[in-house]
């Protein structure tokens, strides 16, 4: 020890660091412990054969998974575009300066914020049964982009309210000193502001829309209908086989992974502007 | 400088020249707060007003009733022979006319510097895009900002943003600039350069109103003082009479603090 006398006295034992090190070599020598008892002890034939059997997976492929892939991005896009326009909507209603607007919009958002989203959509599919001669164009599309739209509704109408309200005041000032009318002033410098804060979160709400279509599954499909969750979960069951729905979960992380990989990219970019 | 005063007490007399601005017995109240309590006076062509005074003396507030940010409780004010109290008048014309710059910028950020000074040319006065774009270069060249025209404002540091405000508002063609404490948000050292830009302006005869904090500049550029407090007009005149002799207490006592809190930044001076 050639350190000054300001040095503590000498420790007995490990110092800290070397006991951080320690602790550290414990976690591993248990990661690795567990991944050979696993390797040991599992049935990988068996597992390969309940979930990855390659003729299996061939039928998933081959049967109809383009289409229960098409359907699952008819249903969450279509729904997704019944709740931008419902929600933009009830957003600028939240912010009218009439007062029983804001409280539709209120009552509206937390009602359908509340609700699970499967009750709505078994309330809509059940519809024509209980008015006999309604009918829900393009069913079970129709159905589909209803109720979850409206569902979907509710949330983006406060992103979209945040989006707007996030734009400084000055910038509408600034707007109006330069002669913008109010609508002028809106058009081209407070919503292309608000449109480019509420990417990233409308984003996230379209990868929870992919993921809510699976709920369709609830509704008689027939066969043209069938999206992902209902396409592997037929084919699972009547093989007694969970590969389909492996494939099928798959198919959503196609759709949804390059979504979130979008959103982060997006969130970096609207860091950067500001 | 002595020489510039002496100018402007030679001028004709003020009731001579054309009135950009009158404003009439102005009365604004924020809810029960009363912030101006009958304003009067009258900005000729050409004329460089500072208006100075304790923070929520009313000077930004008068300002903003200028252009109709701020809607006047009472009172009269009209620009360029518009009554903008008038309801019926057509308040985004009148403002088309006057050039307002910020404390805080106001910059668009979604453009870039070239779009921010030929936006309001395209959209109001409907100009245009090539000749937008090059009244809108021209400024910026003038404002010190040639080769910058891509840069977006969060590219910039303040100095060059408010710089590039007076070059948007410029691009108007207005026939009357407003400056709401222009300087105030900038860190020292980037102040000098926004002051120069203005000094050249009310060289050029720019009818200007600035609300300031910048005594030194008032000193130098402006032809008439206005010194606010409490929402009324407490004093106004040549700046050497105003800034230089203070007979009333108020403004005195304004100053001194003033200067007491510049020493306590810079005790060099």
């Amino acid at each position: 020890m050639s350190v000054s006398t300001l040095a503590p006295p000498a420790r007995r034992g490990p110092s800290p660091r070397q006991r951080a090190k320690r602790r550290r070599l414990i976690q591993y020598v248990v990661l690795v412990a567990a991944i050979v008892v696993l390797l040991l002890v599992a049935d990988w034939q068996q597992i390969g054969q309940v979930f990855f059997r390659s003729d299996m997976i061939y039928a998933t492929l081959t049967q109809g998974l383009g289409t229960a892939l098409l359907n699952t991005i008819i249903y969450s896009a279509g729904a997704f575009i019944f709740g931008l326009v419902g929600g933009t909507i009830l957003a600028l209603m939240r912010l009218s300066s009439v007062a029983p607007y804001r409280w539709i919009a209120g009552i509206y958002i937390e009602l359908f914020r509340g609700l699970p989203a499967l009750i709505v959509l078994l309330a809509f599919g059940l519809l024509p049964l209980a008015f006999s001669g309604l009918i829900i164009p393009f069913d079970p599309y129709g159905t589909v982009w209803l109720a979850l739209g409206i569902v979907a509704a509710a949330y983006m109408a406060e992103t979209i309210r945040a989006g707007i309200q996030a734009v400084p005041k000055g910038q509408v000032e600034a707007a109006r000193s330069l002669g913008m009318p109010a609508g002028v002033a809106s058009r081209k410098i407070v919503l292309p502001q608000a449109f480019r804060i509420v990417i990233p979160p409308l984003t996230n709400e379209l990868i929870l829309l992919v993921k809510d279509s699976s709920l369709a599954y609830i509704l008689g499909l027939s066969a043209a209908g069938y999206e992902l969750t209902k396409y592997g979960r037929d084919l699972s069951s009547t093989n007694a086989n969970l590969t389909p729905l492996v494939v099928a979960g798959l198919c959503y992380l196609v759709i949804t992974l390059p979504l979130t990989f979008l959103v982060q990219r997006l969130e970096v970019r609207a860091m950067r502007g500001r | 400088m002595s020489e510039a005063v002496t100018d402007t007490a030679t001028t004709p007399s003020a009731g001579q020249r054309d009135a950009v601005v009158e404003v009439l017995d102005l009365h604004k109240s924020f809810g029960s707060v009363e912030v101006l309590k009958g304003i009067s006076t009258v900005i000729h062509r050409g004329e460089v007003v500072c208006v100075i005074g304790p923070s929520g003396s009313g000077k930004s507030t008068l300002l903003r009733c200028v252009n109709l940010l701020e809607e006047p409780t009472s009172g009269r004010v009209v620009v360029m022979g518009e009554e903008v109290t008038d309801p019926d008048c057509d308040i985004d014309r009148v403002r088309s006319n006057l050039g307002m710059v910020f404390q805080q910028f106001n910059l668009f950020p979604h453009i870039n510097a070239l779009q921010n000074c030929t936006i309001g040319q395209i959209s109001v006065l409907k100009r245009p895009k090539e000749e937008a774009a090059t009244k809108a270069q021209e400024n910026l060249a003038k404002v010190g900002l040639a080769g910058r025209e891509s840069a977006f404002p969060a590219q910039l540091s303040g100095g060059q943003q408010q710089r590039v405000a007076i070059a948007r508002a410029l691009s108007m063609d207005p026939g009357l600039m407003l400056f709401d404490e222009p300087t105030s948000a900038l860190d020292p050292e980037l102040v000098g350069d926004v002051l120069s830009v203005m000094r050249e302006l009310a060289s050029e005869g720019m009818t200007m109103i600035v609300v300031t904090h910048e005594m030194a500049f008032a000193r130098e550029v402006a032809d008439r003082v206005i010194f606010m407090d409490g929402g009324r007009i407490i004093v106004e005149g040549k700046p050497d009479e105003v800034l230089e002799a203070p007979r009333h207490e108020r403004l005195k006592t304004f100053l001194s603090r003033l200067d007491n809190s510049r020493r306590r930044e810079r005790p060099d001076i």
